[in-house]
């Protein structure tokens, strides 16, 4: 086990490079935009005079390298800084976002996982069957759709005609358990439709893959059963390419959802950070694209060490 | 038979006091019942029926953003204004749904020294939501806020003529103009001018968002949501119904819809045009629209060829099919423009007769262009959404309407990002709204002035900036008229803004809502007032 904690570690201390990296682009990116926040945030009431007024006050007035190293001893300190807009911890209000971010994530995870590989289980037991081109056809369909239009779709039936489930999700911190997850179910079910087939199909491709093994076929030949077959002894070895593909779909759950967010006015975090890179509010940006970064890479690793684990190969490498 | 009359009257009546019956349909029940000449009276008493206090009010409205703050020298959209001027705060004065000018929490005021000194009599026994009462202290400060050199309030340049603010005990207040402005309680409508409590040492305290309005904060997530409470203890008479107010930033035109659809909503603003039909169509939906100074414009730079020649210019006026911007930019929700940001909201507006209508006419374009020495010209409009919305189609048909007058227009399309920054005042020839402006003098001195910070055509007039002056200090009504007509005679033929249409304001609200027969036209939603304005059936 010794070697798998050793790469857990290089691989935490490559993913804090990256971060690093990620946070010096996204400066350079946002000093690309044109116009800064006070031009933003002024609009058409920039004159010269509030322009300065507001920049001397921020302390924009300073060279753009000076307030990136300002931050980033701010961000070794476990300070993330201010909102430059409205003077906000930003810890405080990403805090929010953030925990409605994942809230949304899981819950449409909670559905489209289990389902996934179990549609997935299925579809390979019964290939080539009506089921599975059924089964294919409907999550292709529903992932070849935009996200707005399925999300639109399921409004117009789910809330307008059948009046079930509430158009919008207007969540707030002081909401009960039960009522969030009934506000939060029509986004997380459009979310759900947008991300099953991918992991679907892997579960199918990677199963049927293995079933062509000549172990399965003396599994076969010593009588198991079908399903037991693929449970018991393909799933196992099939475990990796699955695991990546659900760690990916898992990490586009949480940084992927800024069009599902407006369609059901959701508070997430993909709003803030529209909002604030329109505003040009540089630490907020940092601030959502060092979450969304670390996101990635640690749903990466998740994966990467479920893949190592589920392989001996991988777990003892000679 | 008299008792079972007065049953059916009665029956009625509820009936249009709840929403669900039509007033003609009421006017022929009632009239079959021998009643015809009493029907209209009888009508609009059920149908004024006292406003009733309780519920809570949920509007889903756009212009919210995350990075919005509570204070009221930055309310940039609809959103913090409708929060900040039509919930939480107060002016000292205010535009009444009539268009007339009102007393707000300053009592009264008065002019003097060619209306450069301006007392206002602060109102007594107001309290702030925390329980501190107003004085002049609280008033004084918050007008220093958008004043002074590090102040980065929108309203500074509004106030640019303000050179002192002062207290004349606890309830007086004077303030010294540099020059007369006879509008300058008009002014002080302005959404960004809001009366804060005073910290006592000369600052405001914006932050708490605690002021004298209608309603106090319970939540506030900025770019989200806002919750508020009534006021109980609301200086105004017959005014604030709800219990609470709701209001919630949504930016999808669709999902605004949705919820009001759905019942989550009983308001919305900004109806998309292309949908304000279907909507209509809807059971226990009204459509309505507020006839404001929402104009869209097109500004020419006259600190550059060609359009320092008021030829061109003029030649420019006449390419624009304006009836077909009505139908396609507008949807038929507004009106022409007559190349003069007078709307529909001002008083002294010109009449067809003083000032007719401008028409598409390539005959005319070529003549002044011939005039101005040009055979043909080529011409670049610089376009993006955040100038107008519809802007780009727009500028196409331009170029096609325009080409028979010998002038050629390429639209170029430009980044919404920094807009207002980069292009505007900045392209020779660009998209731009304005919202509008309650009064004449305070249209002309924001953009039209020659020495305005905000002239975006950098046009500069001598007559025209004389009578500015001089209809900022005349006060009797009939000279200004003149005088303002006039200067929109001036404006529609040497000015150097090209104005196509006035935009309506479109919401829609579900059938429970009520609110009086005359609604604001200076903003959305009865001047952003609804909260404090409208009730619950």
């Amino acid at each position: 086990m010794s070697s798998l904690a050793r790469i857990i570690l290089q691989r935490l201390g490559l993913g804090l490079l990256t971060l690093f990296a990620v946070s010096l682009i996204i400066a350079f990116v946002v000093e690309l935009l044109p116009g800064d926040i006070t031009q933003a945030m002024l609009g058409q009431s920039a004159t010269p005079e509030t322009v300065a007024a507001f920049r001397k006050e921020i302390g924009l007035d300073r060279p753009a390298h000076i307030r990136y190293f300002e931050w980033l001893g701010g961000i070794f300190t476990g300070d993330l800084g201010q909102s430059l807009a409205s003077k906000r911890d930003i810890s405080e209000f990403v805090g929010t976002r953030l925990s409605n971010t994942l809230f949304l994530g899981g819950l449409a995870a909670a559905f489209a996982v289990p389902l996934a590989l179990l549609l997935g289980l299925l579809a390979a037991l019964y290939r080539n069957s009506i089921f599975d081109r059924i089964v294919n056809l409907t999550t292709l369909t529903s992932i070849s759709f935009p996200e707005f239009f399925v999300a639109y779709i399921l409004i117009l039936f789910l809330s307008v005609k059948a009046g079930i489930f509430p158009g919008i999700s207007n969540v707030s911190t002081n909401l009960a358990f039960g009522d969030q997850l009934f506000r939060t179910i029509l986004p997380a079910l459009t979310l759900t439709l947008v991300v099953l087939a991918h992991m679907l199909r892997m579960t199918r491709a990677a199963i049927i893959n293995l079933l062509s093994s000549p172990y399965i076929e003396m599994a076969h030949l010593k009588g198991t059963r079908a399903f037991r077959v693929i449970v018991y002894h393909a799933l196992p070895n099939a475990w990796g390419p699955i695991v990546n593909v659900i760690a990916l779909n898992l990490a586009y759950l949480v940084v992927g959802v800024v069009v599902v967010e407006v369609v059901f006015v959701y508070p997430g975090l993909g709003q803030l950070l529209v909002d604030s890179v329109a505003k040009r509010d540089l630490p907020v940006v940092q601030a959502c694209a060092i979450i969304f970064a670390a996101v990635y890479i640690l749903l990466n690793l998740l994966a990467d060490i479920v893949s190592i684990v589920s392989n001996p190969r991988l777990l003892h490498p000679r | 038979m008299y008792s079972r009359q007065q049953k059916e009257l009665n029956r009625l009546q509820t009936k249009v006091s709840k929403g669900s019956m039509s007033r003609r349909e009421f006017l022929s029940r009632v009239s079959a019942m021998g009643l015809g000449a009493m029907a209209p009276g009888l009508y609009m008493q059920s149908a004024m029926a006292a406003p009733k206090q309780g519920g809570r009010f949920r509007q889903g409205v756009t212009g919210g953003a995350t990075s919005d703050v509570l204070d009221p020298g930055q309310i940039l959209d609809h959103y913090m204004l409708n929060v900040q001027f039509g919930q939480l705060r107060n002016n000292l004065t205010e535009v009444a749904p009539s268009g007339e000018l009102v007393p707000e929490l300053a009592e009264s005021w008065e002019g003097s020294n060619g209306a450069k000194t301006w007392n206002f009599k602060v109102r007594q026994g107001v309290e702030f939501h925390n329980g501190k009462s107003l004085t002049s202290e609280d008033v004084v400060d918050s007008l220093n806020h958008h004043l002074g050199e590090d102040s980065k309030s929108a309203a500074k340049g509004q106030l640019g003529a303000v050179t002192s603010v002062k207290a004349d005990g606890k309830y007086g207040v004077v303030v010294e103009l540099s020059g007369g402005d006879a509008d300058f309680p008009f002014i002080l409508t302005d959404y960004h001018i809001l009366i804060c409590p005073s910290n006592g040492d000369g600052t405001v305290d914006w932050q708490s968002g605690t002021g004298t309005g209608g309603f106090s904060l319970v939540e506030h997530e900025p770019g989200v949501r806002t919750l508020t409470k009534a006021n109980p203890n609301y200086w105004k008479p017959n005014r604030r119904f709800f219990d609470e107010v709701e209001t919630l930033q949504i930016a999808d035109s669709s999902a605004r819809e949705n919820a009001l659809r759905t019942g989550e909503l009983d308001a919305m603003n900004n109806v998309a045009p292309k949908t304000a039909d279907l909507l209509k169509r809807q059971p226990g939906i009204v459509v309505d629209v507020t006839k404001g100074n929402k104009q869209v414009t097109l500004p020419m730079l006259t600190n550059v060829a060609p359009f320092d020649n008021n030829d061109v210019r003029t030649a420019m006026k006449y390419i624009i099919d304006r009836e077909q911007w009505l139908q396609v930019v507008a949807r038929g929700y507004g009106e022409l423009g007559n190349d003069n940001p007078i709307g529909p909201a001002n008083v002294y507006r010109a009449t067809t007769d003083e000032l007719p209508q401008r028409g598409y006419d390539p005959d005319k374009a070529k003549y002044h262009l011939k005039k101005a020495g040009f055979d043909s010209l080529n011409v670049k409009f610089h376009a993006a959404e955040t100038g107008f919305g519809g802007s780009i189609d727009a500028g196409q048909m331009m170029a096609e309407t325009a080409r028979p007058a010998g002038i050629n227009v390429e639209v170029v399309r430009e980044p919404d990002d920094g807009y207002w920054s980069n292009v505007w005042m900045k392209k020779p020839f660009s998209a731009c709204y304005w919202s509008g402006r309650p009064t004449e003098n305070m249209m002309f001195s924001t953009v039209y002035w020659g020495e305005a910070a905000w002239n975006d055509t950098y046009w500069k007039n001598a007559q025209f900036d004389d009578l500015l002056l001089k209809g900022r200090v005349e006060t009797d009504p009939t000279k200004r008229r003149a005088i303002y007509v006039e200067m929109q005679q001036i404006v529609h033929n040497d000015g150097a803004t090209v104005l196509p249409l006035f935009l309506q304001d479109i919401f829609a609200i579900n059938d429970k809502v009520r609110h009086p027969d005359v609604i604001g036209g200076n903003w959305e939603l009865d001047g952003c007032k609804a909260a404090e304005r409208w009730w619950f059936a």
